[in-house]
């Protein structure tokens, strides 16, 4: 069974993980959050709510009729003061509901299901209500997941507890602080899918959560340590490292039987389902450079830069602001604020923030080494530069998952994932 | 708050491809201060001469190219690597016109670094060995500096002179033990994959055996080492693909046994390498890995 534990190509950056010994604390409530209609992955909502209207935490602020969606909840009370455009930490500008505390953090009333007795049906309906999607990073409507079509025969539930991420401690914070949680979310999980299987994946570079993880699940779920090796916590390696099967291309986990689930997301299904409690805040990693890096328990809507002053403010002067870690995250143009996606808030000085100057390419296939995918990522890169996407798409661009360790690793420091993220836009554009 | 935006990833693994051509030079040190300590003060001028007429061939080909030139190393590897296949005794006018053609036309006028089809050194090589023959092949003994054959041309010798060093040769291709240091440095810093130079070298074994010749003598004499671990991993000119690299090698491998067993010419080692160069595009089309989620394996279990 070891051996197999394995996929192949990526990196092993620095670990970086500074905050790992830090208990989550809870951040202060925001003055002002801001709420994009889209924080998910599938259609955007609607906004429920108009300006000027008092909203409550918890409540409901817009919703969409589309199946794969999730609606959206104020984190706090106050009122609507504006609905306009706002750049998302994913750098996309999307209509947002800005809505200003009233400092008083009233919630609406919510109720949770008593599992024995819901059906399916109620409980995916529950995550639905509860807006909960994917707190990994891209954010999938829960509900859709949990929800495979019927010729789909998922037998395995995967919980994943990786955090290949350098930086980012959130995750596993959560295993040492609230296992009980995850594992309630994880019954309710493999209960709707009708699963018997469930692995809960933890690298080794954190053996206290994966003792904790061990002796809450007993003898009731398998608990993996594997290998540290980013990106482990793409699902797809995942997948490969722990079942051996490769998931086909452009299809999802349950074309090979397994569904894959993030340990915060396992913990607010667990929240939704036993007190009702929608998706409003999630754990982040504020860390990087400043003061006193720390994990907070954040109200989602939150502006980066109040998490940073809550971290005692940057050493040094801010010449990057990331959302998510260093290897995949999104440099921010300027402020931005917490949505279900962010697991981390990384901040760069001038110290870590370099200017690298590409060099010619020596050929000497690191890239094609580290690439997960088994791709040649400086071909590809080439082939981009001359724009010939439609020999990019028989190179198989499309397969790549933007993990960027071809970057990582290349001497001459071309940006490789940037071109090849370029050729992709470029190939879907050609197949339309 | 002034922020960069750039794509990810936000933190880069710190190697450069200057410190890679560092890593060379210094892997190539162990075989060419063994050659001067053999050889004395011509193979140390060679030397000299070969690293400062390569950079010197590529500072002006780039400044006729209109390009910015950039010490990035990789023109003092060429011209060590040159330095090292020459005879000691060689004048050192051959010298410089072997390094001006190995960068000038074996590199920069295919467009510099990353470019080239072929690999440099060994285009410089090959130009003075049909430019001067007789001059490329006149050999003398390591100390006494007397005129010498080589074990490739008649002189016999024990393998275990052979290993060490002890006998006559190209100015870096004598110790064996000296090229396996500097190889296996590379190979421990990850710099070069170890089946290039055990595929290559064990090809020419293998078929040596094969062929009724002695292989741990075949394996040995000559430019093998050299070629193998410094050489046939060259970046550039070789395949990027893991599987291509291994068809790279033992190419490269039968056609040196080929070339000694067959051919006209005592050495194969310049010419193997320079024929699988050639090859190496086809090399690496043919050897694409299966990208995950595609082709037959797409199921699993």
């Amino acid at each position: 069974m070891f051996w197999s534990q394995r996929f192949r190509g990526g990196v092993h950056p620095p670990h970086s993980k500074v905050t790992s010994d830090k208990k989550i604390e809870k951040a202060s409530l925001p003055k002002i959050a801001v709420f994009p209609i889209c924080q998910h992955v599938g259609a955007p909502c609607d906004p429920l709510v108009n300006v000027g209207d008092q909203v409550k935490a918890g409540q409901k602020i817009a919703d969409s009729k589309a199946v794969v969606s999730a609606p959206i909840h104020s984190s706090i009370s106050g009122k609507v003061v504006e609905i306009s455009p706002r750049l998302t930490p994913a750098c996309a500008e999307v209509s947002s509901i800005i809505i200003e505390s009233d400092g008083k953090d009233e919630w609406v009333e919510t109720s949770g299901l008593d599992l024995e007795k819901a059906s399916k049906e109620d409980i995916l309906a529950k995550i639905r209500e509860c807006g909960i999607t994917g707190m990994g990073g891209a954010a999938f409507p829960t509900h859709v997941k949990l929800n495979p079509p019927k010729d789909k025969k998922v037998e395995v539930l995967i919980i994943n507890g990786v955090e290949c991420e350098p930086f980012i401690t959130e995750g596993h914070r959560l295993m040492l602080e609230e296992g009980e949680k995850i594992l309630g979310g994880v019954r309710a999980a493999a209960k709707v899918l009708g699963v018997q299987r469930v692995v809960i994946a933890i690298e080794d570079n954190k053996p206290d959560a994966i003792e904790n993880m061990k002796k809450l699940a007993g003898a009731e779920f398998e608990v993996v340590a594997l290998k540290t090796k980013y990106p482990q916590g793409d699902e797809r390696h995942l997948i490969k490292a722990i079942l051996d099967r490769e998931v086909p291309a452009g299809g999802l986990p349950f074309d090979v039987g397994t569904v894959v689930l993030n340990v915060e997301t396992a913990k607010a299904i667990h929240d939704a389902l036993s007190k009702g409690l929608p998706l409003v805040e999630r754990v982040v990693t504020v860390t990087g450079d400043v003061k006193d890096p720390k994990n907070l328990l954040v109200r989602i809507g939150t502006p980066f830069t109040q998490l940073i002053e809550e971290c005692g403010g940057p050493v040094g002067e801010i010449r990057k602001l990331v959302c998510g870690g260093p290897m995949m995250g999104v440099a921010q143009p300027g402020d931005a604020s917490v949505v279900k996606g962010s697991t981390c808030v990384l901040v760069f000085n001038e110290t870590r923030v370099k200017e690298d100057e590409e060099k010619p390419c020596i050929r000497c296939g690191r890239c094609a080494d580290a690439c997960p995918m088994s791709l040649l990522p400086v071909t590809l890169s080439k082939l981009v530069e001359r724009r010939k996407f439609e020999m990019c798409s028989d190179y198989n661009i499309m397969s790549c998952d933007e993990c960027g360790c071809c970057s990582y690793v290349c001497p001459s420091k071309i940006p490789l994932v940037d071109r090849i993220r370029q050729g992709k836009v470029a190939v879907r554009k050609l197949k339309k | 708050m002034k922020c960069v935006v750039s794509s990810w990833p936000h933190i880069k693994d710190g190697v450069t491809s200057k410190e890679i051509m560092l890593a060379v030079v210094i892997a190539l040190l162990p075989a060419t201060a063994f050659g001067i300590w053999a050889f004395g003060l011509n193979a140390l001028l060679i030397v000299i001469t070969s690293i400062c007429s390569a950079v010197a061939t590529e500072f002006v080909a780039f400044k006729l190219m209109g390009k910015k030139f950039v010490m990035d190393g990789s023109a003092v590897v060429t011209g060590l690597l040159l330095a090292l296949t020459l005879p000691p005794s060689l004048p050192l006018w051959t010298v410089v016109v072997g390094a001006v053609v190995a960068v000038g036309i074996g590199k920069c006028a295919f467009g510099g670094l990353g470019y080239n089809i072929f690999n440099p050194a060994l285009v410089g090589r090959a130009f003075l060995a049909l430019s001067w023959p007789v001059l490329m092949t006149s050999w003398v003994a390591p100390g006494t500096l007397t005129t010498s054959a080589t074990p490739l041309t008649g002189a016999s010798v024990s393998n275990t002179d052979l290993f060490l060093g002890n006998v006559a040769g190209s100015l870096g291709e004598i110790s064996k033990l000296a090229l396996l240091i500097g190889g296996l440095f590379l190979i421990a810093m990850k710099y070069i994959d170890w089946k290039v130079p055990l595929c290559y070298i064990g090809t020419v074994g293998l078929l040596s055996f094969a062929l009724g010749y002695d292989p741990v003598f075949n394996m040995l004499v000559g430019g093998l080492f050299l070629g193998a671990f410094f050489m046939a991993t060259d970046y550039t000119t070789t395949p990027i693909t893991k599987n291509g690299k291994v068809i790279f090698a033992v190419g490269a491998g039968a056609l040196v046994v080929a070339i000694r067993a067959f051919g006209g010419l005592p050495e194969g080692v310049a010419y193997s390498i320079l024929i699988m160069n050639a090859f190496t595009p086809l090399i690496e089309r043919v050897t694409r890995p299966r990208v995950y989620g595609t082709g037959k394996k797409v199921i699993g279990k």
